[in-house]
């Protein structure tokens, strides 16, 4: 069966037009049906609808994504209690060790981002593995840092990168492989992020659904949720009737 | 008796607005190849640039069939070609040239 491959971070400059259509135009001819864009939390309605017309054109598939980089769990609870129901996917940049453990444990927290290249700032262990295999999280990885660094800096980023996928995995934690490319020139495709991530020791099958059947998961999950027919998980409403 | 090497070729894109000398690319993939696997990895790949055109931007690489991950990887990790930034895209993977040439054309 022929894969369908999403990217769920794509960053292009929101406010440059032409940089953001070229980004979308590049991720259909790579092969990617589905891109995921982080929107600003005032970002303008019609602006959205706009960013969904270009996808159109190109035949790619768009989905909204919020960003949230809380300082406290307070914070975090907050932000997803306002964003949940406007967003497609919400990912969560965990800085600190409270925030990473309160967004593992959260049914509402798509995707869990660590900032892997800093050794001060590992919070994915075994303790916070167990707490997303409980819940829905899934462990998100951007290539961006893998192509923009070099030298030891790599060096290490591929040892924190290892460490991760082998705790994610013992945990069967999903992993999603994004690009978080910022300009064109940072997209790859998705067999070529594929090959990367064996620089990981993410094996050949996992890295493809890891930029395949893994992110569609998530989308389809949650547009089912976003849905006005969805009641509960397993219940959804099929036709109103005028009693109802 | 020695066995017989399987090869793969590999038809690239080189995606940038300048152009490049073909001694540029092959050498800037074989930095990559060192930076990613060190000198016994890419002792394996039996790497050569078998065609280019620095005007279309188009190359054909050779490599061995158990490499082609590795030499994909690398590829991937090009960033820039002297100071100038670039991406390299694999479009087709075959095991003839005649063959590669057919499925691009398609």
């Amino acid at each position: 069966m022929k894969r369908t491959y999403a990217d769920l971070h794509l960053r292009p400059d929101l406010r440059n037009n032409e940089q953001v259509t070229h980004m979308i135009r590049k991720a259909s001819q790579l092969g990617y049906r589905l891109i995921a864009i982080p929107i600003p939390q005032n970002f303008p309605e019609e602006k959205i609808q706009k960013l969904q017309n270009i996808c159109k054109e190109n035949k790619v598939d768009f989905a909204s994504r919020a960003d949230l980089k809380p300082k406290t769990s307070k914070e975090l609870i907050k932000n997803l209690r306002n964003l949940r129901r406007r967003f497609e996917i919400t990912a969560v940049m965990c800085e600190s060790k409270k925030v990473a453990r309160q967004a593992a444990k959260d049914r509402r927290v798509d995707l869990l981002n660590f900032p892997s290249y800093n050794p001060q700032k590992i919070f994915f262990d075994k303790a916070e593995a167990e707490l997303a295999s409980n819940a829905l999280a899934s462990l998100e990885i951007n290539i961006k840092p893998l192509l923009t660094l070099a030298g030891r800096a790599r060096i290490r980023l591929l040892s924190c990168l290892r460490r991760e996928v082998t705790i994610a995995e013992s945990f069967h934690i999903p992993i999603v492989i994004s690009s978080e490319a910022s300009n064109e020139l940072l997209m790859r495709k998705p067999r070529e992020i594929a090959a990367l991530t064996s620089l990981f020791d993410l094996d050949k099958s996992s890295a493809l659904e890891a930029v395949s059947k893994n992110p569609m998961t998530i989308i389809k999950r949650n547009r089912e949720k976003l849905s006005p027919k969805f009641v509960a998980p397993g219940i959804r409403l099929i036709r109103r009737r005028k009693d109802c | 008796m020695l066995k017989k090497m399987r090869r793969r070729y590999l038809a690239l894109k080189i995606d940038s607005n300048e152009t490049f000398s073909s001694r540029e690319l092959i050498g800037t993939v074989w930095d990559a190849i060192l930076k990613l696997y060190g000198e016994y990895g890419a002792s394996r790949t039996g790497l050569a640039l078998i065609d280019y055109d620095a005007e279309k931007k188009f190359a054909i690489l050779r490599t061995a069939h158990t490499t082609v991950d590795m030499v994909r990887a690398a590829l991937a990790s090009i960033t820039k070609i002297g100071d100038k930034p670039v991406a390299v895209h694999v479009l087709k993977v075959s095991g003839t040239i005649r063959a590669l040439y057919k499925k691009i054309k398609q």
